[in-house]
């Protein structure tokens, strides 16, 4: 293992440095919230930020993505021939990423490039990339990563994991792509490995000790589906929901999404959009027909989706990684964690 | 608060018990510190679970479109008044509801406290005036008035308009003698600056609805953005859709809007979605001289046809 | 790998109007590119998702059959802004057609099976691009008995009628038409719904016996009890289900039955599959 030392003084040269080979992104302070975006010159990275609204997926799955385009002129040649527009997909490094939001891009991969089909723009956008991490030395209240394989110091789909050592960042170099960005950047100066561990061991330790809350998802894969389908608590679990999209959009690991053509004048596009399972349209049939009309059944897809069936289906564990951000955003308090245990401690009444 | 809590969850569980109502919807004790969440108690054991503090802002009025049986509802000023809304627009009907009124003292705004406070949270109480607030490190005693959601700020009808109980006394109402002092600073920027304000404040709106859920005017079968046929909005991020949205549906809100502020509340992206419905409600009162949701009697402005009206432009 | 949400380019090669209300019509694509119709190489039941650039996609069952070339056929339902849009245009329009997309009817399985065929309304689709391939010369031998139940609202409102009434000729298929109600005095075959002609003429199970369903959801519900009255066992059904779909490839993630996409791991499922999963079609 590798550990390199990054004086902070030379952080803002360095990054400036990294632009002449990466696009960059990562977390900004806007107004009042920190989202991901796109660092343009003169911006940097927000490393003391403790959570983001929005988790860095965007990076790889943009909100509105154009993945096709045509004419519908018909005095040309290829009109009504859809096309893949050229998108950049020239190197970018996410800086700053939080690891629950590494280890959520891990099994959000797990949708997109399959043995049958390969997603071509996410997987062209997640080769494109490099992860720096940011390694969390003080978990929010709301962090229970720790609890689903992941930790505020996981390594999981990171390429680089940097911990703040107050002057000075030590990286922790894990893959060639994480050195070939630190080379980039002029980031070289080796830091000695073995009481730098130490160092970072003793960070995570403390770190991994400050979260307190309880989920325990143990015992759901011993449940069938349908047991938990057809649990009775569904109904109250839902009641307070409003059907807005919070909890999935503002979610590292929610992935669906919409197909959508838009024209304008003679040129056609096809977009993808994140999409919501919270929306009554999200299922809606062409002849009105609704399998998922009610909200309790939109509320029991989206926890059962999360916590049972790609626990099912992938045997990777829960697609969530406990950021918390459903948690905190959720604008009627509506708790995976609680939601989790109940499913968890959930027995059938014979 | 405790009173309020205590006498909320008398009235409630007796209205079960007594089976005057099937159902009361009000607040529970959130998972989080500074959080609420909306219930509904079946049984006289479950309204002993309601609570009552400064952070039940959601608007409950949300949660009676189109609910049969006969209900029970915490209310606070501004919910009574989309509950005035919702019976004048044939949502519910008066006879349905058993109304327990909350006179409220104001709600907070959870991102201003949080902005203003070193460090996370992590556990709340209020007495009185005072909120406490336990970080880490340290212990915090602020006054709640400095802290109220905006719309708190200026509301004038804290105390609920219609109501069948009442938690506590009334309380007196706010005089507010500027109450659009925001909407005219708006108003009197040049058209690129107003521009420039409205692009800035839609920048990170993601489009989950929150706001528009969370409203209690927001119950249409299908809004017109989810239209697929005509498709009237694109359903991207491209900023011309998303301000269609914006501008469409405040003025869906138009004469209706009781300024609840649960559409900012729920807002994960901390938009000032205001700014459009307070222009609008300023207009109500400034041409018609109406406020939404005060008489069961008067149908709102952009609502109602009168063959006597004085204006040329409706003939 | 290519790209999965590219369309095959096609050209419309024939419009035909399916039934009496005009609401079903169908199309005949070729396509614009050699080699396409190759790698667009399907089974029968698999389905595909039309592609009008500007407007939208629609999965649609594949009509044609496999042993048929030079082309592929769609039955399309009128109903919302794509096949809307679709029953608008002309012969000779250019759009796209992605696919073949999810499983198809297990036709490996059915090998020297009685087989016996249930569709209503216009899912007849797939059924007959599957009836087409078993009885195609070469295939026929591979199966033992084939009987189908098919029924419609009204005799104007059966698909593929010419189709049909040939079949019905043929003494290696067993053809049992209905329609709901009729006044034509000419009619020569069944009244009555699908679950009741089923319980009447459909044969009695052995263990060498499938039932492929395929309809609108009430009548798959009623169908159930009258093929268990014959003894067909959960195993021994085969449905095709659906739901609204997006990607067809199985990411989107809205078709789902619990863990199984009905897009990607379906449509076709067995009930005995069905029953472990929610009922959210």
């Amino acid at each position: 293992m590798k550990v390199i030392k990054i004086d902070k003084n030379s952080w803002t040269k360095g990054i400036d440095k990294s632009r002449e080979a990466y696009k960059l992104f990562g977390p900004v302070k806007d107004k009042t919230i920190v989202i991901f975006k796109e660092l343009e010159q003169g911006m940097f990275p927000e490393m003391e930020y403790t959570d983001s609204v929005l988790s860095a997926k965007s990076v790889i799955f943009p909100q509105t993505e154009k993945i096709l385009g045509g004419s519908l002129d018909e005095s040309i040649e290829d009109h009504h021939i859809l096309k893949r527009p050229d998108t950049n997909y020239s190197p970018r490094a996410v800086l700053g990423i939080r690891p629950y939001d590494a280890k959520a891009i891990q099994l959000v991969k797990l949708n997109f490039d399959t043995e049958d089909y390969r997603d071509p723009y996410w997987c062209d956008a997640y080769e494109a990339t490099t992860f720096i991490g940011l390694a969390i030395n003080e978990p929010s209240a709301f962090d229970f990563s720790t609890l689903t394989d992941t930790g505020p110091f996981g390594e999981e789909g990171l390429d680089i994991l940097l911990v703040d050592c107050k002057e000075e960042y030590l990286a922790k170099v894990l893959t060639d792509k994480g050195e070939t960005f630190l080379k980039a950047s002029g980031f070289e100066e080796s830091a000695n490995t073995k009481p730098s561990l130490k160092t970072i061991k003793a960070l995570q330790s403390k770190a991994e000790k400050a979260i307190t809350s309880k989920i325990d998802s143990s015992k759901i894969k011993d449940k069938t589906i349908l047991e938990l389908y057809e649990a009775p608590f569904w109904d109250d679990l839902a009641f307070s929901c409003i059907n807005c999209g919070t909890c999935t959009y503002v979610c590292p690991t929610c992935w669906c999404f919409d197909i959508q053509d838009e024209t304008r004048g003679k040129t056609c596009s096809r977009f993808r959009n994140w999409d919501t399972c919270m929306d009554p349209l999200f299922t809606m049939h062409g002849s009105g027909h609704n399998p998922r009309g009610e909200k309790t059944q939109r509320v029991r897809q989206r926890f059962m989706h999360k916590l049972k069936y790609f626990l099912d289906k992938y045997d990777k564990g829960i697609m969530c990684v406990g950021c918390g951000r459903c948690v905190k955003h959720c604008p009627v308090n509506i708790d995976i964690r609680e939601v989790c245990n109940t499913m968890n401690s959930y027995e059938k009444q014979e | 608060m405790d009173s309020y809590t205590k006498k909320i969850r008398e009235l409630a569980s007796n209205l079960l018990k007594d089976n005057k109502v099937d159902m009361v919807i009000g607040f529970n004790q959130g998972t989080i510190p500074m959080a609420t969440s909306p219930q509904v108690a079946r049984t006289p054991e479950q309204a002993l679970e309601f609570v009552w503090n400064s952070n039940c802002s959601i608007n409950l009025a949300n949660y009676l479109s189109n609910q049969k049986g006969k209900i029970g509802i915490v209310a606070k000023g501004c919910d009574s008044r989309n509950i005035v809304t919702h019976i004048i627009e044939n949502k519910i009907s008066r006879e349905q509801l058993h109304i327990i009124g909350v006179p409220c003292t104001g709600m907070l705004d959870k991102v201003k406290i949080s902005s203003s406070i070193d460090g996370e949270i992590l556990s709340y109480s209020e007495e009185g005036d005072t909120i406490t607030l336990k970080t880490k490190s340290s212990e915090q005693n602020i006054v709640k008035n400095d802290f109220l959601a905006s719309n708190c700020e200026t509301c004038t009808h804290r105390n609920p308009v219609i109501y069948d109980d009442l938690v506590a006394d009334l309380v007196t109402e706010q005089k507010i003698d500027d109450p659009f002092k925001d909407v005219r600073k708006i108003e009197e920027m040049d058209s690129d600056a107003k521009w420039n304000h409205f692009e800035n404040l839609l920048e990170n709106c993601i489009r989950c609805y929150a706001c528009r859920n969370a409203c209690p005017l927001c119950y249409c079968p299908t809004c017109f953005v989810d239209e697929s046929d005509p498709q009237w909005v694109g359903k991207g991020q491209n900023n011309i859709d998303v301000r269609t949205f914006h501008f469409l549906r405040a003025y869906h809100c138009a004469g209706r809007c009781t300024d609840c502020g649960a559409c900012e509340q729920a807002c994960p992206m901390d938009i000032k979605v205001r700014d459009f419905t307070r222009k609008l409600n300023k207009d109500a009162l400034e041409i018609y001289g109406w406020e939404a949701g005060l008489t069961l009697e008067q149908r709102p402005p952009l609502d109602t046809f009168n063959p006597e009206d004085p204006d040329e432009f409706i003939k | 790998m290519e790209n999965p949400y590219l369309p095959y380019p096609v050209r419309i090669d024939d419009i035909q109007i399916a039934t009496e209300d005009k609401s079903l019509k169908t199309f005949k694509f070729v396509f614009l590119n050699e080699g396409d119709e190759e790698k667009f190489s399907y089974h029968a039941g698999q389905f595909a998702e039309l592609s009008i650039p500007g407007i939208g996609e629609i999965p649609i069952g594949i009509a044609s059959s496999p042993t048929e070339k030079g082309f592929v056929k769609f039955t399309v339902f009128k109903t919302g802004v794509v096949t809307s849009y679709l029953h608008n245009m002309k012969v000779g329009d250019i759009m796209g057609i992605r696919g073949p997309l999810g499983n198809w009817y297990p036709w490996d399985l059915l090998e020297n099976k009685n087989v016996v065929i249930i569709g209503g309304g216009f899912a007849f689709t797939t059924l007959r691009s599957s009836i087409v391939y078993m009885l195609k010369e070469e295939n026929r031998s591979k199966f033992k008995n084939i009987d189908v139940v098919y029924g419609a609202r009204s005799p104007g409102m059966l698909l593929y009628r010419d189709e049909l009434y040939e079949w019905e000729k043929r003494d290696d298929i067993n053809m049992h038409i209905t329609v709901d109600g009729t006044d034509d005095p000419t009619w020569k075959y069944n009244t009555g719904f699908v679950p009741t002609i089923v319980e009447e003429k459909a044969p009695k199970a052995d263990k060498d016996s499938y039932a492929i369903v395929c309809g609108p959801p009430i009548m798959i519900k009623f169908t159930q009890p009258s093929l268990e009255k014959l003894g067909y066992k959960p195993d021994q059904i085969i449905m095709s289900l659906e739901n609204r779909m997006k990607c067809g490839i199985g990411m989107c993630g809205r078709c789902n039955i619990g863990k199984e996409l009905v897009c990607k791991d379906g449509p076709v499922f067995t009930l005995e599959e069905i029953n472990k999963t929610p009922k959210e079609y």
